[in-house]
């Protein structure tokens, strides 16, 4: 199964004279953090299943500077910014998908007044066109019966509004749809964005991701679905803390989708 | 010339109240202006339409049910009452009793409906105090309530309960009018009240709840620049001007766009003398004080109505951290105002040795923010917290170099591998050899 994985880098590509249709913006908790390479991994295998004709960038790719802008280092950001620029520029991209909320916003909303304007989507959006297109189809039925609950991710949801289209995917699964009290608009952080997830948090009385997860486990969850690496990070650890690991599993929706193409 | 002696002394009230209200209004604006200029003039259609939808519609007061609903109501009983001012106000200069009485039952119609949403009000006032003195609801409850905020809040539903109480004593003590018989729909339950009261004893009362009332209303005109119930009136530019961008948009910072084109460019050379006939006074990066905020910043602060609705949705706050959205802008209001005493007191500002970042708003605060847009997206008036916050968070990085530890480790590992970890660029890919 391993040596299934082609992933062509923009550089190949280029070199061989082929355009891709799509850029895969990997990201770096999902080119680094072991928990979100597997996601990454299930992305590319539904990209493939799909027969997209995507790239990554590969050793080329590096931070959108997310994390600075938002601890505050407009320079740092920018200074990313401009050179991710001149890479994507040099390549003509036109079309960027990311599994990451944060690299998704900055593209899709920061990029653009810095000179770097794309069609960005999240890799929710981009499955589910698929899905909408015939591209790839999904069978439900192993997660019959199970319960699901999704968990918004901040630069997903109320930073762009997109609220539907992980829900979308997960309706094809089959699967029962639970709700959180606070979901959608009125969804809960987990606690990570603003760059939380490179610090230790303020003195406080709880963690978030533990606030986040006891709402997401009141909904009687077999799954916590996400769609960000990071929100993955913050409920896997929330669901450790309550020692439901056992019970409760964590995915992103490109992982459900890829099981549930029994790949 | 005694006959005058009531339209004279009215006229002067009504012309000091407005001079007063007048001046108010002006340091309103002088402070909002010390903040830095901003466009937000695109999209007139859309502005308006926002305006109409959320300050004059309330279409995001009514996302909490309860206080929302009892909100639309003072809302409507506040507008709508105040018909009945134009003629207080015309009775009062020129000396007429009802001068649109003449109307009928029209008159009768609209005095009926004034009648009931007073009642309407009142009871909503009451269920607001309730609320907020009997029921512990957590967001009146916060450490910055305490003081004048909690008397203020409380001060508001006082005003508003006795302007209500005096337009219905006004009616029922007026002889007339309850013997004309309509339009009394409330009244008439509390004209027995005076029924053994006598013509001019009657007189006597109803004349004191009407100037009671109109010297009430336009107290409380003045009380607004030096309360949170400004928001009556700010709330309508400050939806106009609100943002439109994607609230996952932060703003970009123009001077260091500049300076990294510069330091991105091969053509420049790096040891030339900078040129000296540009503006030497570099710009300063991020907010430390309110001048270095925008005015749409200003504005949003002057017209936060403490509410709490964002401080009751901030995951921060929630979990027992210092940071509450509604402080950043009771702070930020209250640091205009202190400059604005002071530029009234000297003429100008003169320095305080005091700024926002700091002295009102602590470094705890502001890095306790996940950027989460909850408060932005709970606000019934398009306030903006997380942009001041963001602001502040920007000073301290890049004037100051003052953030967490944790944070200069993450951004030094960005500058120097491109990624927030220390992975090394040449590793990116790796993912892909060991499934």
């Amino acid at each position: 199964m391993s040596d299934a994985l082609q992933v062509p880098t923009l550089a190949e590509m280029t070199a061989a004279g082929q355009k891709p249709e799509v850029v895969f913006w990997v990201g770096c908790a999902g080119s680094f953090d072991d928990r979100a390479k597997k996601i990454t991994k299930a992305f590319v295998q539904l990209l493939q299943k799909a027969e997209v004709s995507f790239a990554v960038l590969g050793t080329e790719e590096s931070c959108t500077g997310d994390p600075a802008k938002r601890a505050g280092n407009e320079f740092l950001f920018q200074m990313q910014a401009m050179s991710n620029i001149q890479i994507l520029d040099a390549y003509e991209v036109k079309k960027i998908v990311t599994t990451c909320p944060h690299c998704f916003n900055t593209l899709k909303n920061e990029y653009p007044e810095l000179g770097g304007n794309y069609e960005v989507m999240h890799h929710t959006e981009f499955l589910k066109s698929l899905l909408d297109s015939g591209k790839l189809s999904v069978a439900g039925g192993q997660f019959k019966g199970k319960k699901i609950t999704f968990h918004d991710p901040c630069y997903l949801g109320r930073a762009n509004k997109v609220y539907e289209a992980p829900r979308d995917l997960l309706q094809k699964l089959d699967a029962e749809l639970s709700e959180m009290k606070r979901c959608k608009s009125n969804g809960l952080c987990c606690g990570a964005g603003g760059a939380q997830m490179f610090k230790e948090p303020e003195k406080g009385n709880k963690d978030i991701n533990i606030e986040r997860t006891e709402e997401a486990l009141e909904t009687q969850p077999d799954i916590i679905a996400t769609g960000c690496p990071f929100c993955n990070t913050m409920m896997t650890d929330g669901v450790k803390h309550k020692e439901k690991e056992t019970s409760v599993k964590v995915y992103d929706i490109a992982e459900l989708l890829a099981q549930a193409g029994s790949l | 010339m005694i006959n005058y002696l009531d339209n004279l002394v009215f006229i002067n009230l009504l012309i000091a109240a407005v001079v007063f209200f007048s001046l108010n209004v002006k340091r309103l604006k002088r402070n909002i202006y010390l903040g830095k200029k901003i466009d937000r003039t695109d999209q007139p259609k859309e502005r308006l339409k926002n305006m109409l939808l959320i300050a004059f519609g309330q279409s995001r007061m009514v996302k909490r049910p309860i206080a929302g609903l009892l909100h639309v109501i003072v809302y409507v009983g506040f507008i709508v009452i105040n018909l009945e001012v134009l003629e207080i106000i015309i009775d009062g200069i020129v000396g007429t009793h009802r001068v649109f009485s003449f109307m009928g039952r029209f008159y009768q119609t609209l005095i009926g409906a004034f009648e009931i949403l007073a009642l309407l009000v009142l009871v909503s006032v009451i269920i607001f105090w309730t609320r907020r003195n009997i029921q512990k609801i957590k967001r009146f409850w916060n450490p910055e309530m305490k003081g004048w905020p909690k008397k203020d809040a409380n001060m508001i539903l006082y005003i508003e309960a006795v302007l209500m109480l005096l337009f219905l004593t006004m009616n029922a003590a007026d002889f007339e009018f309850q013997l004309a018989g309509g339009g009394n729909v409330i009244s008439s339950y509390l004209a027995p009240i005076f029924a053994g009261f006598g013509s001019h004893n009657l007189h006597m009362i109803e004349r004191t709840a009407w100037w009671l009332h109109i010297a009430g209303i336009l107290y409380f005109l003045n009380y607004l620049y030096y309360s949170k119930h400004l928001h009556i009136l700010l709330a309508f530019p400050n939806t106009y001007f609100a943002n439109l961008k994607p609230y996952g948009k932060f703003s970009n910072l123009e001077s260091v766009t500049k300076e990294v084109k510069l330091m991105l460019d091969p053509t420049i050379d790096p040891f030339a003398v900078a040129p000296s006939n540009e503006n030497t006074t570099s710009e300063k990066f991020g907010a430390s004080d309110v001048f270095d905020l925008n005015r749409i910043q200003l504005l949003n602060a002057y017209t936060c109505t403490e509410c709490g609705r964002c401080t009751s949705v901030c995951p921060a706050n929630i979990t027992g951290k210092k940071l509450s959205p509604r402080k950043i802008m009771m702070d930020t209001r209250d640091r205009i105002e202190k400059i604005g005493r002071n530029m009234d007191r000297n003429g100008k500002f003169v320095p305080d040795n005091k700024t926002l970042l700091n002295d009102y708003i602590t470094p705890e605060e502001i890095w306790a923010c996940t950027s989460c847009n909850a408060c932005v997206e709970a606000c019934p008036v398009n306030i903006d917290p997380l942009s001041i916050i963001i602001d502040l968070r920007r000073y301290l990085v890049m004037e100051q170099s003052a953030a967490p530890s944790d944070l200069n480790t993450m951004m030094a590992n960005i500058e120097n591998n491109g990624a927030p970890w220390p992975f090394n660029q040449q590793d990116r890919l790796n993912w892909k050899d060991n499934l």
